[in-house]
């Protein structure tokens, strides 16, 4: 039973992170004129939002403690503001400054916080394979840690991705492999990718336990991802779990999406905050001064952690030369 | 640290110094672990494991399935947790598999994290030919991952610098890649050189990575070179004395590459020769030749010459595998040229 105070918690935390890349894409945007130039701007370079897929983030950092690892995607905003990383750090770093995360030389696909365990890989699949490590290490360190692989459902067809599954499986590590299937591949549809309907089907291979979860739900998200994170805690192996969310925006900004015809209209409709948000209302919950509250209380966070980004100091271009080796 | 060598010293193949360096870091470090294909009871399969799972066992010493993907990420990811993998990637021709992991992963991350994320592990692997392994078994590669930065990249040419490096590279930060050539381990079921078998003193003791060695001294012509190679220079250097005065060095690593070194040895003998088991187009002797271009070309007295693996495959048959490898006899004719 999921408590009322939690209900309207992940509320709260998927508006702030819909706010926070809704703010992205209009940064983003902004200053890309006469002509869009992807290269140009105070944000350059590619841009891959996650509206939609706040519940998997929300529901599945829940389950997370600070010292759990979590290797997202190329698309990883929503899992680490979830995972805790520090949006104004993390915004520092989107905007190229020497005050981001990583001092500039990440960007939005490369974002590393030790402090949070939170690392991402802009190569599709790849993060899983490192998440197996981090499990074996929290294995042999005795703690009751656990690792987390976010990868889309275009990853389930990498080696990549069936390898980190058997080496979990074989060495029954705590790890927790998430697919977000969002129906796309860039353009390519999942049905036309693989002829397997159920993905989570495929953890069977390696013996183990996996759910496709359908609704795109954060309370029935929080909880299949609880049975899997309570399993790896207590030495019972990894699990798979095949989220079927939704990507409301393109894959990256400035895809006009047109592959999508008609089931761009059929996925708006399924944006998971408005529906929640009547949950919570018919549950007496929230009413419009609460909605408005928290979305304030998002937007505001917002603007100060992109305002801290546009005032702080660009790195020094010889900065390059640093970190190549510790 | 440095171990003393006298007559006395014990004299053991690299492979034992390899897996004795190992053995050694593990007894001191609980982080540090071995992971590869075949790495457990079997000893690793050119030997650098030998031994070590019946002291440490299956928990430290861990056999892996053929998913070169799947255990070098998860070195990185245990990397990066803060333990010290000893991962082996049993032959360098098989990177075609894993190599995402290597060059996007293991080597970047500490730079895109701005410095806030190591990578604290050995990458160790076979290279080398000489054996009719053919196209798939036998190659060196060193410098593809010379070419891409974040990566250490060393190569020992005998058991003593084989255990130092190796005690270095567990000890290292950074992400090493540690090239054994199958012909220096000093294996009983291949033939040897008999530099593949020398003094290790039984303490530990580091070698620098990125300080090259002058394994014979000489005056009139530097011949550099790494890995198994050094050994055929080594050959020649002594079958030479009298007549042509050759400094053999050994650079030992790639990255980083000993410039100075390269510098010293060339401002003394004016001549420089160049035998690399590896590509010669794109590699190691055209990154010497630049250094010494880009400081003084003047220093030279004659044209380069260059030992180097043509730019074809590695052929089967052993007249045609022979036929390209770098050999004394061909590094003897470059001395030969190169003094006039």
């Amino acid at each position: 039973m999921i408590s009322d105070d939690t209900r309207v918690q992940f509320y709260k935390d998927m508006v702030r992170i819909r706010t926070y890349e809704a703010a992205l894409q209009r940064d983003y945007h902004a200053d890309k004129t006469p002509q869009w130039d992807i290269g140009a701007g105070l944000i350059p370079g590619e841009m891959h939002l996650a509206a939609g897929q706040e519940p998997v983030a929300v529901g599945l950092c829940a389950n997370l403690e600070q010292d759990d690892a979590i290797t997202g995607p190329h698309r990883p905003h929503h899992l680490a503001l979830a995972k805790g990383v520090d949006m104004k750090a993390m915004t520092a770093e989107i905007f190229g400054r020497v005050t981001g995360l990583c001092h500039g030389k990440g960007g939005h696909m490369h974002l590393f916080d030790p402090a949070n365990h939170f690392s991402c890989s802009g190569i599709i699949a790849q993060g899983m394979p490192v998440a197996v490590g981090q499990a074996f290490a929290f294995n042999r360190k005795g703690t009751d840690n656990v690792a987390v692989a976010v990868a889309g459902e275009g990853a389930a067809n990498q080696g990549a991705f069936h390898e980190a599954l058997n080496l979990a499986a074989m060495w029954k590590l705590p790890v927790i492999f998430i697919i977000e299937d969002n129906d796309w591949a860039i353009s390519v549809a999942r049905d036309t990718a693989t002829p397997i309907k159920d993905g989570s089907l495929r953890a069977a291979a390696y013996g183990m336990p996996s759910a496709r979860i359908e609704g795109n739900d954060v309370e029935a998200i929080y909880e299949a991802c609880k049975i899997a994170v309570d399993r790896a805690r207590a030495g019972g192996g990894p699990t798979m779990l095949e989220i079927h969310t939704v990507r409301l925006w393109g894959h990256f900004e400035g895809d006009a999406q047109a592959y999508r015809g008609d089931e761009l209209q059929e996925a708006t409709e399924r944006d998971p905050i408005p529906a929640y948000e009547k949950r919570l209302r018919a549950a007496g919950l929230l009413d419009d001064e609460a909605v408005a509250a928290i979305q304030a209380e998002a937007q505001a966070e917002v603007e100060a952690a992109i305002a801290f980004a546009k005032e702080s100091p660009e790195p020094k271009p010889s900065d390059a030369y640093l970190h190549v080796f510790a | 640290m440095t171990a003393t060598i006298d007559a006395s010293t014990r004299r053991v193949t690299t492979a034992k110094a390899i897996s004795e360096a190992i053995a050694q870091e593990m007894r001191t470090d609980p982080n540090v672990f071995v992971m590869g294909e075949d790495v457990g009871p079997y000893g690793g399969i050119f030997g650098s494991t030998g031994g070590l799972f019946d002291e440490f066992g299956a928990t430290r010493i861990i056999d892996t399935p053929i998913s070169e993907t799947g255990f070098i990420g998860a070195g990185i990811g245990a990397a990066v947790e803060g333990m010290r993998p000893v991962v082996e990637l049993m032959f360098v021709d098989f990177f075609g598999v894993c190599f995402d992991q290597i060059y996007n992963h293991m080597a970047k991350i500490h730079y895109e994290s701005g410095g806030n994320v190591k990578v604290p592990m050995v990458l160790m692997m076979a290279v080398g030919g000489g054996y009719s392994d053919a196209a798939q078994h036998s190659q060196c590669l060193w410098a593809s991952f010379a070419h891409m930065p974040g990566m250490k990249v060393v190569a020992p040419s005998n058991p003593y610098d084989a255990k130092g490096l190796m005690i270095s590279a567990i000890r290292d930060d950074n992400p090493v890649i540690f090239m054994f050539h199958k012909g220096v381990m000093g294996l009983p079921w291949m033939a040897k050189n008999p530099r593949s078998i020398g003094p290790v003193p039984e303490e530990e003791y580091t070698v620098p990575i990125g300080k090259a060695a002058v394994a014979h001294e000489g005056s009139d012509v530097t011949v550099v070179s790494i890995s198994m190679s050094v050994q055929h220079c080594l050959d020649v250097a002594e079958e030479l004395e009298g007549d042509v005065s050759v400094e053999v060095l050994d650079l030992r690593s790639l990255v980083p590459l000993d410039r100075e070194a390269i510098l010293a040895s060339v401002a003394k003998t004016g001549r420089l020769v160049i035998v690399d088991e590896d590509y010669k187009s794109f590699g190691m002797s055209g990154e010497v030749i630049a250094t010494i271009a880009d400081h003084d070309p003047s220093m030279l007295k004659a044209p380069v010459q260059r030992v180097c693996y043509p730019d074809v495959p590695v052929p089967y048959a052993r007249v045609l595998e022979y036929e390209v490898l770098p050999t004394r006899d061909k590094i003897k004719a470059a001395i030969a040229k190169v003094m006039g």
